[in-house]
């Protein structure tokens, strides 16, 4: 069922986050968020560690329940049933089917370590849409081509290094045919030289449409391919905008404060 | 350039001639590795105590060998060993299930269900196989009929207690028991050693809550479950034995009921040891394949199956009853 409309939300945004508040025990991480991010487009999101924007990413396709507020994907609730003012949680099973829309890339990678690259691909396709193995097979070994890793396709991914298991991470959740692609800091645990094929591969899918909201620390990535910079801080939204006038320019001192200390 | 068989290149480019002589002083040099003395002599103690053992057991007729080849294969002893098997088949496949479920309610978040777990483990593993097994053979003398009655209804059926407890039934149940608080244990073990990451990463692909246990969670469990299941099984193979005090015709029973007979004491506990032994080896070969097949990423740098194999025969297990 689409929302567009009740909550007033033109119908080529992607994801739609209002008012969005989340506590753990007696901290609340999320203070009030609001994000918009239109289809097509990618948004990054920076800000300090502890500022909640991992959690907000987690919030968008149900990892973690919000208290209070909104977020659609299409227009459609991802962990919620609407009825009369209410917000129903779902059970797991139910949730599953609008999350496989919503691809994730962990800062981890966390590949199947029991599954070879290919079975990794093929596994969700198979399982949860029942695709044939064969087309699915087939697919797989195109995406792998994609992020550049097709003669790896038998390996275990504790031979990969850890660019090429992200690379390998990003075609797994490809091979669902996502609407958007969450990224929650995917080069963070890479060795620094190991960052620049994950970037590359990430920019050929904003290039290619892709709807991203990337948590990133990577600044310059954000400065060429963001449509969107959001800058968190302390829960809440501090400041957003093109990345160009937001890095020349911020406006917020906090803003100001935090590009001084990574730039 | 080069000095009396050193090439340049061996050491580095800019190697000048001082660099040159001190590789020249430092490759007249040999290694001398430590010796170890006591090592040697313990060696010499250890073989020598092995063959005045093994004099004693070729030479003192007390062993009565050839008595032994005589029983080896008596129907009596097969029909022990037969026991012994399907028992010990019986109550580890209840307690794999046992184990499971109980694990399962062992990590639930709700209290309602981790407590109750908590303290079936608490129970049957804080209280002796021996003394559970002779409780449930004396079940009669608590409950003396089994029956399902529902409130308002009436009595669904009534049976009479001495009729369903048997000694097999009793070892089973008893033994089944035990067995689920150490399966739990070690499923609830395997279970936590998988990263929550990968239960994310599955929710994310749009995998089902079951989907995601039966493909992503228990085969990466599974390698850290096998080793202490597979010793498990080799010691409920032994504790079987323990139902010979309950008249279940178990391997040992075999072996007593035939020297009880016959006065041959020693040659039949050889028999029954001979079989014992025999089976936990078969069962160790298998527990090393079941090991490789679920740590098929790791081929590499596992042993060989031989290796699994002498690693389990030789190692002693601690069951740490907390």
């Amino acid at each position: 069922m689409s929302h567009f409309e009740r909550f007033g939300v033109s119908p080529d945004t992607m994801i739609h986050a209002a008012g969005v508040r989340k506590s753990f025990g007696s901290l609340e991480v999320l203070k009030g968020v609001d994000v918009t991010v239109t289809k097509g487009r990618v948004a990054c999101i920076i800000g300090p560690s502890g500022s909640g924007k991992s959690t907000f990413l987690r919030c968008i396709n149900h990892l973690e329940e919000i208290n209070k507020g909104l977020i659609l994907v299409d227009g459609d609730f991802v962990g919620y049933r609407l009825q009369h003012n209410r917000l129903f949680q779902l059970p797991a099973a139910a949730i599953c089917q609008r999350r496989a829309e919503i691809g994730m890339v962990f800062q981890h990678f966390n590949l199947f370590p029991n599954m070879t690259v290919l079975e990794n691909l093929i596994e969700a396709p198979v399982r949860v849409r029942r695709e044939p193995i064969v087309q699915a097979r087939e697919r797989a070994i195109g995406l792998l081509e994609r992020v550049g890793l097709a003669e790896k396709k038998n390996v275990y991914p504790r031979h990969l290094s850890g660019g090429q298991q992200q690379r390998v991470a990003i075609a797994r959740a490809l091979a669902m045919n996502p609407k958007v692609l969450l990224f929650d800091e995917p080069t963070s645990a890479l060795d620094p030289e190991l960052v620049g094929e994950v970037l590359e591969v990430m920019k050929d899918l904003a290039r290619a449409g892709m709807t991203m909201v990337v948590v990133t620390h990577e600044i310059g990535f954000a400065r060429e391919v963001a449509d969107q910079l959001i800058f968190m801080d302390d829960g809440v939204v501090v400041e957003r905008g093109t990345p160009g006038q937001m890095i020349a320019n911020p406006a917020s001192r906090r803003t100001r404060e935090f590009l001084g200390r990574v730039l | 350039m080069e000095t009396a068989g050193i090439k340049r290149e061996d050491i580095g480019l800019e190697s000048s001639k001082a660099m040159v002589e001190s590789r020249l002083a430092a490759d007249m040099l040999t290694v001398v590795p430590l010796r170890h003395p006591w090592r040697s002599a313990a060696v010499v103690i250890v073989l020598a105590l092995v063959a005045l053992l093994l004099y004693s057991v070729a030479t003192n007729p007390e062993f009565q060998w050839p008595a032994v080849g005589h029983y080896l294969f008596n129907p009596l002893i097969l029909a022990g060993v037969g026991m012994t098997l399907l028992l010990t088949v019986i109550i580890m496949i209840l307690s794999c299930i046992g184990g499971t479920v109980v694990a399962l309610m062992l990590i639930s978040s709700s209290r309602l269900l981790s407590i109750p777990a908590k303290l079936f483990v608490w129970f049957f593993r804080g209280t002796p196989a021996l003394v559970q097994l002779i409780f449930w053979y004396n079940l009669a003398l608590l409950f003396k009929h089994i029956a399902l009655y529902i409130p308002g209804y009436g009595t669904i059926f009534s049976i009479d207690t001495n009729d369903v407890i048997t000694p097999f039934t009793a070892a089973v149940i008893a033994l089944s028991l035990q067995e689920s608080g150490y399966m739990a244990e070690i499923v609830r073990n395997g279970l936590k050693s998988v990263g929550h990451g990968q239960t994310e990463a599955a929710l994310c692909l749009g995998m089902k809550p079951s989907l995601l246990m039966r493909r992503i969670v228990l085969p990466q469990a599974m390698r850290v479950i096998i080793p202490p299941t597979g010793n498990e099984t080799i010691n409920l193979l032994k504790t079987t034995s323990l139902v010979s005090t309950i008249a279940v015709g178990d391997l040992l029973y075999s072996a007593q009921s035939i020297y009880a007979r016959t006065f041959e004491t020693i040659p039949l506990l050889l028999v029954a040891s001979f079989w014992y032994l025999a089976i936990v080896s078969i069962t160790s070969i298998g527990q090393g394949y079941l090991e490789r097949h679920f740590s098929r990423d790791e081929m590499a740098t596992t042993g060989s199956a031989l290796s699994t194999l002498q690693a389990h025969l030789f190692s002693f297990r601690k069951r740490v009853a907390s």
